[in-house]
Parts: C-alpha cells; structure tokens; sequence
C-alpha cells in the first residue's frame, strides 16, 4: 500500500500552508504581519461623498480679481467709480481717460481675464478655460485641504479620494462617538475663509435699519456677530485681504489666559495690511471668518510686520480646529453632503456576531451534509472547503483587502459553492463507478468532465463578480472581492487539491474495495 | 447516501407544457406585482435618510414620533421597528446636504427624554448619487447579463446563450417579483444578490448543458429531447445537491445574519429555489423550442474539427518545410 506522492498534492499543501501562515495575522490579530481591514460597516465610522460647489470658486476668484484692482487704484491714487461684479465679471470705469493705459497695463498680468475696454469703462470676464480650471483647482484644492485638516486631527489612516470629476470621498474609520464625527465634520467643512474687512464707518451708524439690499447699493454687506447674532456690522463688500496671503496661525492664549488665534500674513499681505491701517487709523477693522465678524477693533497705528489675532470665547479645543482650518488653508469653494453613511462601532460588532453565526452554522450544516451523503469523498470535500477559507482570509490579508459586511455575505456564500465543485466532481465519480468503471478510470475521467462543467459555471460567476466590482461602490466591492476570491481558490483547492488526495488515495481505495465507505455508494448487485 | 439513484432518465420534456405553465403564471403574478404594488426603492437608489436608533428597552414608537412631530426636518418621516423590537428606522425622503447641520446629531437631540438610545447609523444619500447608483445599478445587470451571453455563445451555441439568458430573465423576474411581494426595500445589497443569483442559477443551467453538449455530441441519438431528459436526469443530482448545500448557508444568513443582511440573503433564498427549478425545467425545453438540431450541430462539430485538421497539417507542412 504504497501511497503515491503527486504534483497535485504538493501543490495543495503549499497552498494550505500559505493561507494558514498569511491569514494567521488577521486571525488571531497579531501585531505583526498583514492584516484584513474590517470595513466602516464592521467597525464603524463614517464614510462621506462629498460636492464641491465650483461656481462659488469663480465666484471668489472674481471678487479677489476686484479686490487687487481696488488695490492698485487706491495706491496709484486712481479714481474708480462703480466698481461692481457678479459670478464671472467685472465692471467699472475711470474717471479720468488718461489712466486707463495704466490700468490696462496693470490688467495685463492678470490671467485668465478677456479685457473689454470702452472709453473708460472696463469689462473683465473669466474666460471658459480659466472657469473650468478654477473649478477644477477648487477640487483639487478640497481635497488637499481636508486632507491636511484630517491628518492634523489625529485620526488613524484618513482616507480621502477624488471620485469622477467633482466628488470627494472622505472616510473615517476612526471614529467611534458622535462627539468625534461631529468635530470631523466640523473640521472638513469649515470653510476657514478669512478676510479683513474695512468698517464702513460713515454709514455703520445705520446698520441696524439697513436692508441688504440697502447695503449693496453702497457697495457694502451686512455681517453679523460670531456670538451675537443680533450685532450687525457694515463693511466694505470687497475685502482688504483674505486668507490667501496667510502663511501660519496657530493656537496662543492672551493676558487673560483665553484661547486665541495668532496669525502671520506673507509679504504682499503685510504689505497691503501696512498700507491700508497706516490709510485708516480711528477706523475699525473687520475680521471676518466664514462671514462672521470675530472681532473689529479700532485701528491705532500703522500695522507693519503682517501679524495679527483672531479673538473669539473659544474653548481651546475650537480653536485648536479653527487654527488648523486657518493653516491648511480655506476651502476655496463650499462643500456639501451628497452621500453619508456612518455606522456606530456597536452596529459593526453586531454585524460581525451575526454574519459569524451564520458562517458557522452555514459551515457546519455543509461540512455535516457532506460527511453524510458522500462519506470518505465528503470529508475530502470538506478538507478542500476548510483551505478555501484559509486561501480567501490569505489573499485577502495579503492585499490589505477590506472586509464589508457583504463581503462576510459573500464568505458565506463561498462555503457553499464551493463544495458545489466537489459534489459535481464526486457525483460523477459515482456515475462512472456505477458504470462499473475502475477506481482509477472513474476518478480521472471523472475530474476530466466535471472541470469542463465546474470551469464554465465559474466563469460565468465571475463575470457577474467583476461587473458588480466595477460597478458596485464601497461595501458592495467587497462582496465581489470575496466572491471572486472564493471562486478563483475554489478551483485551486476543490478541483486540484482533492484529486490531488484522491490520487495519494487511489491504491488504497482500490484496495478496501469500499464504495460505501470512499463514495457513499451501495454497491448494485 | 444517495438521494437520486439513476435508473433510466425521467421525462422532464414531457413535462415542459406544465412547467411553461407554471413559469407563466410566476411570471405574469410578478408582473402583476411589480407594476401594482411596485418595487420599494431604498435610500440607495430612490434618495433620503434613514437613522436607525437602537434603545435600551423596548423603542418608544409612539413618543418618538410626538417628539419627531417638531422638527419640520422630520415631515413626512416613518419610524418602523427593525428586527428587533429595541431596534427602530426612521426613514426619510428628504436628504440634508449641509455637513454641520447632522441628521444624526439632530435626531439625537429630538429625541431627548424617550429613554436610553443610541443613533446607530445614518445614512444620507443625496438624490443626485441615488440616481447615479440606480443607473449603475441597471448597468451592471445588463453588462453582466451580456458578458455571460457572450461567454455562453462561445463556449456552446448560440441557443444555449440565449435560452440560458432566457432562463436568468426568468429567475430574476420571479426574485423581482417576490420582493415586491414581501415589500423588502431594494437597496444595493438586493443588486448585490441578483447579480450573484445571475452568476449562480447559471451555474446549475450550465451543468445541464454542459451534459447536454457531452450527450449530443457522444451519442448517436438525434431525438433531442430524449437526449435532454437523459442529461437532465443524469445531472439531477448534482444540480439539487449543489442548490442543497447553498440553500442551507443563504438559509443561516437568513436566519440569523441580521436585519441589515435580511433583503439580500431573501433574495438569495428565492434566487437559489427559482434557479434550481429553472435550471431543470426552464433552460433545456427552450433549446427544443428554438429548434437545436442535433444532426445539424454534429455536421457543425465535424465541419470545425475538420478545418482544424487542415490548419494543423498545413502547420506541420509548413514546419517541415522551413526545417
């Protein structure tokens, strides 16, 4: 009874081997080694998709546009009047016809603007090509903005993707209370847009009975208090400077020990802050964030040097958020929610004791199945269905592959197709036995026919597996993961593995002469 | 164990008109269903919000929806229990885009006084994404649909392509029709199954016709029906065994792999049984109707083979040649 050793078996065992050794590390959670990621469903956390509204990013760009001109004129002591804009324009004319080769001229390093001069009125339009790539600078910009945002909040492995043209994905796994979700969110939507606004102190006085519509017509907005929204305050709608010019804030505390921002300006800020207070001592300065006044304090002096603070009665946590938000930088565009979906820790825990409970009994109820029907060739089957599993949670470590509650779905549903490939293969077997086949004949041309079958149905499966990839999105990927893994290790260890046993077996079957015992087979007599 | 023990092959084509009965009605009481009661679309394709609340005790129904009443964000909301009675949904059409101001978060405060609970999960899928996952959705059911009826025209003929595809309509009408039934929420997870079931009830057409081809092709018989009922009988066992063992795994998800799984392992559960019978009754008759011809295949199979010969002993013409 000598036992045949075959390129099959060896093949098996390596395979057995290798999905022990590498699912080890996701099994028993050791430290080192690769390990399976649960998903946001299995562990909680939050997943978001999120919009960027672009037309805002012309919107800003435009007024910034405005906001240099008014720079410019102001220190070239040019007479503007009506400077105005909208979404991708902007009008104004001089007063005196002489300046508008000197405006012109000035105009001609900005970028991406068609000039239309007439007499002395000006026409500045965006081009296409310089909306489409603000627009798209917008996204890009989100997307590196909350990214820095989330990875100085302390979170562990933020993920954060662009997805098709003008989508953002955002997902946290990390987050375990709703008090951190909210802060995340908070964080990743702060628009951190600062700007310093000039009081418009001739008409201040009349805020309170102004219209914005009132407002506009001076060319001026109303804005209201951080903490109090009933304080109103008028300043000029074109700001100073904004937040672009910001190259640091960072949290401080002041005489009283209260959180504060401080931050510093680059060298064209400072400059232009420099200007505008030693312009505008005994006025008022807005500092304005998110479109919230924070403070407005008198100017006393020229300010050199391009620091300043933002004081607000800020928890020290807020402000930590906000200097961080500062520091990235602003979001150059709004964002907003178009797909969110978060899951509690406590959800995910139940949902990996439930799909465990039905992968167990799922795997008993087959493995007890085929004990029963074939016997000798259901344990063999079963053997086959054990390295499956082992091969799936291998694969899948080695990939670094996430694990969604679909995927568990698709675990389990793996346990029992792919004992579908050893009941067609051993079915066979039966038949051509029953033909009155010999041992060897039966099982060779038995595996001959049935991996023709066993082949195309796979295929067929993962055609449908890879369609759902493609396809599918975040959780659902994962089933088609699983799914495919399933099947492609099903070939491995249900066709190759077991006829790899059944040769080793061969001689020892043929001897026994047992069909009831090796096949679950009454012998016909 | 043996279950099914071949004698001589049962005549499954003599019972082709009852199962095309049988098949109709299913399909015209799906059809039915399907357009009167119709297919509840979940957040995933039809857009909205869901909050799904799990208390400490039994859920407070009524009150929470005394205490929902306020919000207008609530309007139109329906709070239903979720498997178990601690566990409730509330669901609704609308979808908030502002990042700061949470649904979660909202819910959490509204709720203030009904008890011990906690916000388990939030969905949120704004109405431009439902339609783009429902387009996706309908995509992926007809790539995978046309990747398969190519791959099955390849490897067998075209009248196994089709009357395989046409077995799969079948399947998923009957599994669509079901779920209508039943008034499960059709999320992606239920695309999940059908797609699945599409790869799976396939598998069992294919070990018939895989039987099919072996026998047409082995045999002298030219009666293709007679071949049919042979290769069905044959394959009988294996195509309820390997539905057996899936049967009992979609059967353990059933029972006990949670309210969330629930849809898709139902799903499954239809899919699995109609896909069987299907398998056995549905696919192979509709060989028959579309005509497959035995001695026309055989004339085929003969003409293929010979043109290979021809191609090989060029090769080995041309080979020798050059050496």
């Amino acid at each position: 009874m000598r036992m045949k050793l075959n390129y099959r078996t060896v093949i098996f065992a390596v395979a057995i081997v290798f999905g022990i050794f590498f699912s080890a590390p996701s099994l028993l959670q050791l430290q080192d080694g690769k390990k399976i990621t649960l998903g946001l469903d299995l562990q909680g956390g939050l997943h978001l998709l999120l919009g960027v509204k672009t037309e805002e990013a012309t919107k800003s760009r435009v007024k910034s546009i405005a906001a240099s001109i008014k720079h410019y004129t102001q220190r070239e002591d040019i007479l503007v009047d009506a400077l105005t804009f909208d979404e991708s324009s902007i009008t104004f004319s001089l007063l005196d016809i002489d300046d508008v080769k000197r405006v012109k001229n000035y105009l001609k390093d900005t970028t991406g603007i068609s000039i239309d001069v007439n007499g002395e009125s000006f026409l500045l339009e965006l081009t296409p090509p310089e909306v489409i790539r603000t627009q798209k600078q917008a996204v890009d910009q989100a997307i590196e903005t909350i990214r820095n945002r989330l990875d100085q909040f302390g979170l562990a492995e933020p993920e954060v993707a662009r997805q098709g043209d003008e989508k953002i994905l955002v997902q946290l796994a990390g987050i375990k209370t709703q008090e951190d979700e909210q802060r995340a969110r908070e964080l990743i939507s702060r628009a951190a847009k600062l700007e310093l606004m000039a009081v418009d102190e001739d008409r201040a006085a009349r805020v309170q009975n102004m219209s914005h519509a009132d407002a506009a017509a001076y060319g001026d907005v109303i804005l209201d208090d951080v903490k109090n929204p009933d304080i109103k305050y008028l300043v000029r709608e074109i700001p100073i400077l904004d937040g672009g010019m910001l190259t640091d804030a960072s949290m401080g505390f002041d005489q009283n020990n209260r959180p504060l921002i401080n931050f510093k300006l680059n060298a064209e800020g400072a400059e232009i802050f420099g200007d505008f207070t030693g312009r505008s001592v005994g006025k008022r300065l807005a500092v304005v964030l998110d479109g919230k006044v924070y403070s407005a304090p008198n100017i006393n002096e020229r300010i050199g040097g391009g620091s300043g603070q933002i004081s607000g009665s800020y928890t020290v946590e807020e402000a930590k958020d906000l200097s961080i938000a500062l520091r990235s930088g602003a979001l150059l565009a709004p964002i907003y929610v178009m797909e969110k979906r978060s899951v509690g820790p406590s959800l995910g825990a139940d949902s990996i004791e439930a799909s465990m409970i039905a992968l167990i009994g799922g795997f008993v109820l087959v493995v007890l199945f085929m004990m029963l029907y074939y016997r000798a060739a259901g344990v063999v089957a079963n053997i086959a269905l054990i390295a499956n599993l082992f091969i799936i949670l291998a694969v899948m470590s080695l990939f670094g592959a996430t694990l969604t509650l679909p995927g568990m779905a698709g675990i389990v549903l793996t346990v029992g197709m792919a004992v579908d490939a050893n009941v067609i293969i051993t079915e066979r077997i039966r038949e051509l036995l029953l033909e009155g086949k010999s041992i060897h004949k039966a099982i060779e041309e038995g595996y001959a026919n049935a991996v023709r079958a066993i082949l195309d149905a796979n295929v067929t499966t993962l055609i449908a597996a890879v369609v759902l990839y493609a396809y599918g999105t975040g959780a659902i990927k994962g089933f088609a993961v699983t799914i495919s893994i399933g099947i492609l290790a099903s070939m491995l260890t249900a066709i190759l593995g077991t006829h790899g046993i059944y040769q080793l077996l061969e001689s020892r079957i043929q001897k026994s002469k047992n069909n009831r015992f090796w096949f679950g087979i009454r012998e016909s007599k | 164990m043996e279950f099914f023990k071949y004698t001589r092959p049962l005549n499954f084509m003599g019972k082709s008109k009852l199962a095309l009965a049988i098949s109709v009605f299913m399909l015209l009481a799906s059809f039915v269903l399907l357009m009167t009661k119709g297919l509840n679309y979940g957040v995933d394709f039809a857009g909205g919000t869901i909050v799904q609340v799990k208390y400490n005790t039994e859920a407070p129904i009524d009150e929470m929806r005394e205490k929902l009443k306020s919000n207008e964000l609530f309007d139109g909301a329906s709070i239903t229990k979720f498997g178990t009675a601690d566990e409730v949904v509330i669901r609704m059409k609308s979808a908030t885009s502002s990042i700061t101001v949470d649904i979660g978060d909202v819910t959490r405060e509204a709720l203030v006084g009904t008890g011990e609970y906690e916000i388990r999960r939030v969905d949120i899928v704004g109405p431009k994404v439902g339609n783009e996952l429902k387009e996706k959705g309908i995509m992926s059911l007809v790539l995978a649909t046309i990747g398969i009826l190519i791959y099955v025209a390849f490897r067998f003929e075209w009248r196994f392509a089709v009357a395989s595809i046409l077995a799969l309509t079948h399947d998923i009408i009957i599994a669509l029709g079901a779920i209508a039934l039943v008034g499960l929420d059709v999320n992606l997870d239920v695309l999940a199954a059908l797609l699945t079931l599409l790869g799976y009830s396939l598998n069992d057409t294919i070990i018939v016709f895989d039987r099919i081809r072996e026998n047409v092709t082995g045999s002298k018989n030219t009666e293709l029906s007679e071949v049919i009922n042979e290769s069905v009988t044959r394959t009988l066992a294996r195509t309820t065994l390997t539905s057996l063992t899936t049967f009992f795994v979609v059967f353990m998800l059933f029972m006990f792999g949670g309210e969330i799984i629930h849809a898709f392992a139902f799903t499954l559960l239809v899919g699995v049984v109609i896909g069987t019978y299907s398998s056995i009754f549905v696919a192979s008759p509709i060989l028959l109707w579309f005509g497959f011809d035995i001695k026309a295949y055989h004339v085929k199979l003969a003409d293929k083979s010979k043109r290979e010969l021809e191609k090989q002993k060029m090769r080995d013409q041309f080979e020798s040649g050059v050496m």
